[in-house]
């Protein structure tokens, strides 16, 4: 199965990158928002906690405007009934989920040292954010990528996917503000608090659910 | 190796697309389907292919006097039709390489060049397919399909967008392949119906 995922997900990048289409979205999404931030708050004083805030929306929604490419690209270029007679569900699955979280720590790489610059503090604690960030992406992906694949035939696609996936992502999204919270505050904060350990449970939720699902979506 | 398509029913909007459709192709025979305009022949092919499932009947795929099961099926299946699409950013090449990654193909840089060669499109191979006519998207769905060397072949419309060259080359492919595999297409054409061995009409 592994070599399958590999090349389902190799295709994908190789699309990638001859369309640039969702990187493309995801990057201009999440800067043009960083950027409206940035300019709204200007010289203000701003509490490290609501910047935890501002830096998961920033990362949420720049997500929700590109996982659902993922899907999307194959059922508009009529390629999704090839892909179902050429390979299983879940390594078809698996890759797709693959190239989503490729593409969100591609984001966070760029975004999360630009907004710590943009709004120039110091984060106290590193190894607690960049877990939770990743933790963070995991469960982002993994919830995005099965709405992406249940709305991939539905006609008003754009408002469903905002409307489907945030009540998923939003408890990920809660508790990635509160570990970065943490993170931004306090130095000595232990690596795996309770916020942490909720995040991974998440992800082993959504992980499991999305994987079990996706067949009968597939198929139907 | 053959396969066993019993009493399937489709229904869309409340109405009966297919309505307890039977037959067995066998391997060395060749089956068509057809029927008028909207009667199910597509869809009757999708069905067969798996793309999408039945409310009733059952199809069963025997290799070597064995049930086929649903994991390993896909390896099996080969498909050619107009609402099939290949990947139009990559190239043919990629395409073909991409199937017969999947498909474990031995030798499969041989196996592309030969291919391409027999069609007539290896001064072609490494141009990206939206840039292809549509008789030459025909033809590589064709090598697409065949690539993995699949023991059922379904091919909906042979002959659709293709010149006269491609159309012998189709005639001669479905031949050849009737000879050892299980081959089923539908069509409306009076000259590919002239090569099934069984001919099943769907009527709506």
């Amino acid at each position: 199965m592994l070599h399958e995922i590999w090349i389902l997900f190799k295709k994908d990048l190789i699309q990638e990158f001859r369309s640039k289409a969702a990187i493309n979205a995801i990057f201009l999404f999440s800067v043009v928002t960083l950027t409206a931030v940035s300019y709204s708050i200007g010289s203000s004083a701003i509490s490290n906690n609501v910047l935890a805030a501002l830096l998961w929306i920033v990362i949420v929604f720049s997500a929700l405007s590109a996982f659902s490419h993922i899907f999307l690209k194959e059922e508009e270029a009529q390629t999704a009934d090839t892909l179902k007679l050429i390979a299983q569900p879940t390594p078809i699955f698996l890759s797709k989920l693959l190239f989503n979280i490729l593409l969100l720590t591609l984001l966070l790489i760029v975004i999360v040292p630009l907004f710590i610059a943009a709004f120039n503090f110091e984060v106290k604690n590193i190894p607690l954010l960049l877990l939770s960030l990743f933790l963070g992406d995991l469960g982002l992906a993994s919830g995005g990528t099965i709405v992406a694949a249940l709305i991939a035939k539905a006609s008003k696609r754009g408002a469903l996917f905002s409307v489907l996936s945030f009540p998923i992502l939003l408890p990920v999204m809660i508790v990635g503000i509160s570990a970065a919270q943490m993170a931004f505050t306090q130095a000595d904060s232990p690596l795996f608090p309770s916020e942490i350990t909720a995040l991974f449970a998440y992800d082993v939720v959504l992980f499991t659910a999305a994987l079990m699902l996706f067949d009968f979506i597939w198929n139907d | 190796m053959h396969l066993q398509v019993e009493k399937i029913y489709k229904k869309y909007n409340r109405r009966y697309i297919l309505k307890n459709i039977s037959f067995t192709a066998k391997q060395g025979q060749s089956v068509a389907i057809t029927g008028p305009n909207g009667s199910g022949k597509t869809t009757l092919i999708k069905i067969l292919t798996q793309i999408i499932r039945p409310d009733k009947g059952t199809l069963v795929f025997y290799l070597d006097n064995h049930k086929l099961s649903p994991e390993n099926l896909n390896r099996h299946i080969g498909l050619i039709g107009p609402y099939l699409q290949l990947y139009q950013e990559l190239t043919a090449y990629e395409n073909l390489r991409f199937i017969s990654q999947l498909r474990r193909v031995p030798h499969a840089e041989k196996r592309i060049k030969e291919l391409a060669a027999a069609v007539g499109l290896e001064r072609h191979i490494h141009r990206a397919v939206h840039t292809y006519s549509s008789g030459m998207k025909q033809r590589l769905k064709y090598l697409f399909a065949i690539m993995g060397d699949p023991d059922f072949l379904f091919v909906d419309e042979p002959t659709s967008n293709l010149d006269k060259d491609g159309i012998s080359w189709v005639y001669q492919l479905l031949d050849e392949w009737k000879r050892d595999k299980v081959l089923v297409f539908a069509t409306n054409d009076e000259q590919d119906l002239n090569y099934a061995d069984e001919v099943v009409t769907v009527v709506a």
